[in-house]
């Protein structure tokens, strides 16, 4: 019986193709005519990947990589300006908004700052229940129990304790397990995890970490892990995406990338993040200048004018991401050197 | 132990409450510890903890409601405490500089960057000749690897690895004796970052000046600082020489501390460590040790006294009492080989 059943399902949860998600810089029509011409910021440039079921799939970058965005079309918050997000095999962008609504009850969100996610004038237990009284509002009456022992689930305890109380009267660790538990409610088979616990201190940040580990595999869920900090992506992804300036510059599974990093710009990364250890001190140069500005992304390769291996062809053919090792993938015209 | 052992600053007894109307929170207490001349202090510790307060008491820049309540600072022989405003006007700026998390409301958005510089100076050495100021900021910027065209930018035009620079050189442009840098690399990207971080080591190297880099950032601390004071709940639990104290953490909480830390490397920790419970609200301290609500190693004694801070071998303090004394203890002590 159950055979049949993974038969029958996808085994890919999501699959984004040729994803594109340009903002225009002119953003109303009258400043578009005065400018004569529209910019765009390209926020994610062509991006393809696949999250399979149960696997939590990781996007890492820099601030204005594009991972943000990516998370939001991927769960149907923005459209795309061009491609395409499958989610079970189903095509968002074909959804009416109704239909968009429903399905949402299979894809949740935690962002990084609980507080501001949560409302300061809801008891937690309100807030947590909020999903079941707009998706399952025929059961009202189990609401209160199901609440309850979600609470219990991530460590809220004693759970009828935190449920009358407000957002401002608890811990910033218990408020992130609140946003925890509000995803957890509706029983959602993605969860996308924006930040989430890069407001934490590092003392809950190991427990937090932990219980959604435990959490993914205890129901089952997926994860689209959204983060900036690569030594924590390490404790929770069974996969990652490297992006740089919207494009994915390496991916592949987390052990692949960390251990052969095969793309110059995420060997320099690897290398930038420092190492809880005095004895290895980091003595690599790193590249130079900063990311570039998103609306005239470099042509060709778009790291290559930071790139040390840079040759004439990387300022004007794009590489495209091509499979080097097994579950590997990366896009740079020279990555053979690094084998 | 470091060669040039010379003392800059002497902390001793420090506290500053801030009167809240829950009553007075204890966000510093009783804290002693020196700042060498030339070295890398690292002072991490978790959100709350008053390292940042720490860091603005050294400068006297604690406004109301909070408060010093006793102790004193030596900063090169004299005593912080007892400057008039003008002293204390003459002192920041010229003999210590403070760098922020966010350049952005450092910096004045409606003056260009030489502007910055060069009112430093004139603020300072009012004798000084606007040439000579001109020369000496061109020179300084060049060091800093800002293009000198940049000069005439305003703080927004500049990317915030750049403006971090700019904060840098104010506080480089009067000869400081200290730098603190509190959470200065925090919003950057971690490329940009480490590049910080080795403008920073540079910096030490030509100029000789001390800096103190106040981070929760652990990671950061073992790749900058030649020692480091690990901070809890408003107190100093642990300091050192920085390879000693991750070789061989001594303090509970630091050896939760560190073994809760993230790392990239594959084969470096595969579990993180996780410490029960969570900082505690400084209105209402715990009693004794502030750590032991946390503490596996806790002992009765340690809800009931305060432990000292205790040199247990040469340069290496803890503030805890499996390494000392107590008639009323009830485990012995832990001898610490040197």
């Amino acid at each position: 019986m159950s055979e049949q059943i993974s038969i029958n399902k996808n085994e890919n949860l999501v699959e984004i193709t040729h994803l594109k998600k340009w903002f225009p810089v002119q953003q109303n029509f009258l400043d578009q005519i005065l400018a004569g011409h529209v910019d765009f910021v390209r926020a994610v440039d062509d991006v393809s990947f696949t999250i399979k079921r149960g696997e939590a799939f990781g996007l890492a970058g820099e601030s204005g990589s594009g991972k943000t965005t990516i998370g939001r079309l991927a769960i149907g918050l923005e459209k795309p300006t061009a491609g395409k997000v499958m989610f079970d095999g189903i095509d968002l962008s074909s959804l009416e908004s109704e239909e968009l609504r429903k399905l949402r009850r299979r894809m949740q969100v935690i962002f990084q700052d609980p507080m501001a996610s949560l409302n300061p004038r809801m008891c937690l237990g309100d807030s947590i229940a909020h999903g079941l009284k707009i998706h399952y509002p025929e059961k009202i009456a189990e609401h209160r129990d199901i609440t309850l022992s979600i609470m219990e689930k991530v460590g809220l305890t004693p759970p009828h304790f935190f449920f009358t109380k407000y957002p401002h009267q608890i811990s910033g660790g218990q408020r992130q397990r609140v946003v925890i538990a509000r995803a957890l409610i509706t029983n959602p088979d993605l969860i996308l995890a924006d930040e989430p616990i890069a407001m934490a201190d590092v003392s809950v940040r190991a427990l937090l970490l932990d219980l959604m580990v435990q959490l993914k595999n205890e129901l089952n869920l997926t994860y689209l892990f959204i983060t900036h900090d690569l030594a924590t992506a390490k404790y929770i992804c069974d996969r990652i995406g490297i992006l740089y300036l919207g494009r994915l510059a390496e991916m592949g599974d987390l052990r692949e990338v960390y251990g052969h990093a095969l793309h110059p710009y995420t060997q320099a990364l690897m290398a930038a993040v420092p190492v809880p250890n005095p004895h290895e001190r980091r003595t690599q140069v790193m590249p130079a200048g900063e990311i570039p500005n998103p609306i005239n992304p470099p042509s060709g390769c778009r790291f290559h004018p930071r790139c040390p291996v840079a040759q004439e062809i990387c300022s004007k053919d794009e590489p495209e991401l091509r499979a080097l090792r097994p579950g590997h993938w990366v896009a740079c015209h020279y990555a053979e050197k690094f084998l | 132990m470091m060669s040039n052992d010379k003392v800059l600053v002497q902390v001793r007894n420090l506290s500053v409450n801030y009167h809240t109307r829950l009553g007075p929170v204890s966000a510093v207490n009783d804290v002693s510890f020196d700042i060498y001349r030339g070295e890398i202090l690292g002072l991490v510790g978790e959100s709350g903890c008053g390292k940042s307060t720490l860091g603005k008491a050294l400068m006297r820049m604690i406004m109301p409601p909070a408060k010093i309540s006793s102790g004193a600072i030596i900063f090169d022989g004299e005593d912080v405490m007892k400057f008039d405003q003008k002293r204390l006007r003459d002192f920041r700026g010229r003999r210590i500089s403070m760098i922020f998390q966010d350049p952005m409301t450092s910096l004045n958005p409606v003056q260009r960057v030489d502007e910055h510089l060069i009112e430093a100076i004139q603020v300072h050495e009012p004798k000084t000749v606007l040439e000579n100021a001109q020369e000496r900021v061109r020179t300084l910027i060049g060091r800093l690897g800002i293009q000198e065209r940049r000069l005439r930018d305003y703080p927004h035009q500049l990317s915030g690895g750049m403006r971090q620079r700019v904060m840098i050189g104010l506080g480089l442009i009067l000869n400081a004796d200290l730098i603190i840098a509190d959470e200065a690399t925090t919003s950057l990207d971690v490329i940009v970052e480490a590049k910080l971080v080795d403008q920073l080591r540079e910096i030490r190297e030509e100029f000789g000046l001390a800096i103190l880099v106040i981070t929760h950032n652990i990671a950061l601390v073992a790749e900058i600082a030649d020692r480091i004071a690990v901070m809890y709940a408003g107190q100093i639990v642990e300091l050192g020489d920085i390879t000693n104290i991750f070789d061989n953490p001594l303090h509970p909480y630091t050896i939760g501390l560190l073994s809760s830390v993230p790392s990239i490397k594959l084969d470096d920790h595969e579990e993180l460590y996780k410490m029960s419970g969570e900082p505690p609200n400084l209105t209402h301290p715990p009693s004794g040790c502030r750590f032991h609500p946390r503490c596996p190693e806790a002992m009765p004694l340690c809800s009931r006294f305060c432990p000292n801070m205790e040199e247990v071998v040469p340069g290496r303090w803890v503030h805890c009492w499996l390494y000392q004394d107590h008639p009323q203890k009830e485990r012995s002590t832990i001898k610490v080989k040197a």
